[in-house]
């Protein structure tokens, strides 16, 4: 790398920007893929931001006991997967309403996660290993931006997937059907409830993963201040990805970005409103919804029984 | 109709309640059997720990309410969980739910610590600072949700959301403010404004160690009770709040009501905020984010959005946190375990809902039942 790129405090900033995005976007696109497919279904769950933080403390708990972090990943998944099945249990039933029993699981997950993570706050487990990918750049910085964690690929991987399902197999017509009319569902034969328990069960435990990379990946320990609202932001970013899976890694690349200029800046020198950067992501997230919230493009493609856009 | 009388011949004339008394009493009936639930659930969880259930119900008693001491810590913490539960009961009667209680607080704190230090450095009386601040810190606080409730209705933003990331947005803003333009260079390991001084700080209520946030939290209960149930505003907004569409096609004012109330919501939260900056931090620093704006949703649902009911309520729930310490350290459990309790209680209520409606001795008799 030739002296000018160097020197110059724009490049570092940018790549700065570039690694954070690719290293805090993935809790984001775990998240917001479990919501996805929850929505699709016709139900919000915004209980996800507490399978989050409960992932990361039981991911945490499980690597430092085990000695294995993918066994602690494979733990956090459940861990979101059970608080993900009681939710899509609790609202089966009749005048439940989503919206507050996902306020209620945000607090009721966060609360477990403290009380179970006390003992885990100071021990080191170990963590998951990322994959080098800029050696060949030469440029320490772009080497050190470029080493992406394997939970990125996966979540991408599964982007993939969850968007080639919606649209060519039996299971994903299902869903969208149950999203977008109740009635019609019922009309083929398709048991409302139980799709949306499984929709919503599996996106707990989407969620509960991408918990497991915020405590075992970025920033790497357990502690209580970990997810400051990561899972609630992903459910703004699904309304800003217009429920579409391939849509979500560029919302959640985006998402990163905004997370990381508060640090990136700091790499270069500029900390003067170091917690105002750290509030871009949120200015960010109520602007796309208030761009979005009246969109005819957004009122086309949401599904049409989702409350959220009533 | 309090009287039915039994019209079939040769037969006892028979009371029956009031449609109106069954409700009250469903009301009063489903809330209080999902805390008993609710209690017995967290006592399994107690017994799989192997901690006592019992100890620790004792100690909650203790800690709550069992001596003169710790009745006035649990009113002290009361206070700011009558004005953030208001917060959200207000806007829920309209339909809203509002989670951005937290934020309110924190900005209301923050600005009406901002507003002190001009006002104290240049020796204006406490008499008049303090309302200047009280003021300010309602303003502050009303804006900051009347803007979620703004968009709720005029851009179409789903005020759940946008008013939770307006919360993180203030919580952002104060620790700009704290560690930055703002920060006294005293404090040094906890970034805080200047100390409005003693001499600016509210006492206590006279005769007690509760500070005047609990007055005001009564007297705004009272006050927003009747609001909502006895004026043409209340009646307006609750119109709204059971079908907007059909407040709209009456042609009541429906978004200047959601603003209003909105605004209302903000201004109670705020207002928790100048209390505890002038009666309990004496600054605004990170302290403000203790998660009364929470605990407040809670409070609300439990008390069915019914403002004087936020009094009761929030007394129980402060109760619970002045309790926190000595279940601590008594039976050596993480300060989280009034969370966990808490969220618990969340979950149990809020699917208790289901039973409105459904529970046989407290439906009316149809009237097929009578004749």
């Amino acid at each position: 790398m030739n002296e000018t790129l160097q020197d110059s405090a724009l490049i570092t900033a940018l790549i700065a920007m570039l690694g954070g995005a690719i290293r805090v976007s993935t809790p984001f696109m775990f998240v917001a893929l479990g919501e996805c497919l929850t929505e699709k279904s016709g139900r919000i769950n915004l209980g996800l931001e507490g399978s989050l933080v409960l992932g990361a403390m039981v991911a945490y708990a499980g690597s430092f006991l085990t000695g294995n972090p993918w066994i602690g990943v494979l733990f956090a998944g459940c861990a979101g997967l059970v608080l993900g099945a009681l939710h899509g249990f609790i609202c089966k039933l009749p005048k439940v309403n989503d919206i507050a029993i996902g306020i209620a699981f945000m607090s009721f997950g966060t609360g477990l996660a403290f009380f179970f993570g006390k003992p885990y706050i100071q021990p080191q487990a170990p963590r998951l290993e990322a994959i080098h990918l800029g050696d060949w750049t030469g440029d320490p910085r772009l080497a050190q931006a470029l080493e992406v964690n394997p939970l990125f690929f996966v979540g991408v991987a599964l982007a993939i997937f969850l968007w080639w399902a919606f649209r060519n197999t039996r299971w994903g017509l299902i869903v969208r059907m149950t999203g977008d009319s109740a009635p019609a569902a019922k009309a083929m034969g398709v048991s409302v409830d139980l799709v949306r328990f499984i929709a919503t069960a599996i996106g707990g435990f989407m969620a509960g993963i991408g918990g497991a990379f915020l405590s075992l990946y970025y920033p790497g320990s357990w502690n209580q201040g970990l997810s400051s609202g990561q899972g609630l932001m992903a459910v703004a970013l699904v309304i800003f990805a217009r429920w579409g899976p391939l849509r979500c890694i560029l919302a959640a690349l985006l998402f990163g970005a905004a997370g990381a200029l508060g640090p990136s800046l700091q790499s270069v020198g500029i900390s003067q409103g170091y917690y105002f950067f750290n509030a871009a992501p949120y200015i960010l997230t109520l602007l796309i919804m208030i761009a979005s919230a009246r969109s005819k493009v957004a009122a086309r493609e949401a599904p049409g029984e989702l409350s959220i856009t009533k | 109709m309090t009287l039915s009388i039994d019209a079939a011949p040769g037969r006892q004339a028979r009371w029956s309640p009031s449609v109106g008394t069954l409700k009250f009493a469903e009301s009063i009936f489903i809330p209080v059997a999902a805390l008993l639930v609710s209690a017995a659930l967290f006592s399994v969880f107690l017994l799989f720990l192997g901690k006592s259930p019992l100890m620790f119900f004792q100690l909650l008693w203790v800690g709550g309410f069992g001596s003169g001491f710790s009745l006035q810590n649990t009113l002290q913490r009361a206070a700011p969980l009558i004005l953030t539960g208001l917060a959200f009961a207000v806007p829920a009667r309209i339909g809203l739910t509002m989670i951005g209680g937290e934020g309110a607080l924190v900005l209301g704190g923050l600005s009406a610590a901002a507003m002190a230090i001009p006002l104290v450095t240049a020796g204006v009386p406490a008499f008049l600072t303090l309302p200047i601040m009280a003021v300010t810190a309602m303003l502050a606080g009303g804006l900051w949700i009347g803007f979620a409730g703004w968009l709720r209705y005029y851009r179409g933003v789903n005020e759940t959301i946008s008013s939770l990331l307006l919360s993180y947005i203030a919580i952002a803003t104060m620790n700009f403010f704290v560690e930055g333009p703002l920060r006294d260079p005293a404090s040094a390991n906890k970034p805080s404004t200047m100390p409005i001084g003693d001499a600016y700080r509210i006492g206590n209520i006279p005769g007690t160690d509760v500070h005047w946030g609990l007055a005001a939290g009564l007297v705004l209960a009272i006050g927003l009770h009747i609001l909502m149930t006895r004026t043409t505003f209340g009646f307006a907004a609750r119109v709204t709040g059971g079908n907007a569409r059909a407040a709209l096609a009456q042609g009541l004012p429906v978004g200047r009501l959601i603003v209003a109330c909105t605004m209302i919501a903000g201004a109670c939260a705020g207002l928790a905020g100048f209390y505890e900056v002038a009666a309990v931090h004496g600054q605004a620093n990170a302290s403000l984010v203790a998660g009364y704006g929470f605990t407040g949703i809670l409070v609300a649902f439990l008390a069915r959005q019914v403002p004087l009911a936020v009094l009761p309520v929030a007394v129980l729930f402060g109760a619970l946190s002045a309790a926190g310490g000595i279940i601590q350290r008594r039976m050596g459990m993480p300060d989280a375990t009034v969370l966990v309790l808490q969220g618990l209680i969340f979950v149990v209520l809020l699917t208790s809902e289901t039973f409105y409606g459904r529970i046989p001795f407290l439906q009316p008799k149809r009237a097929e039942d009578r004749t």
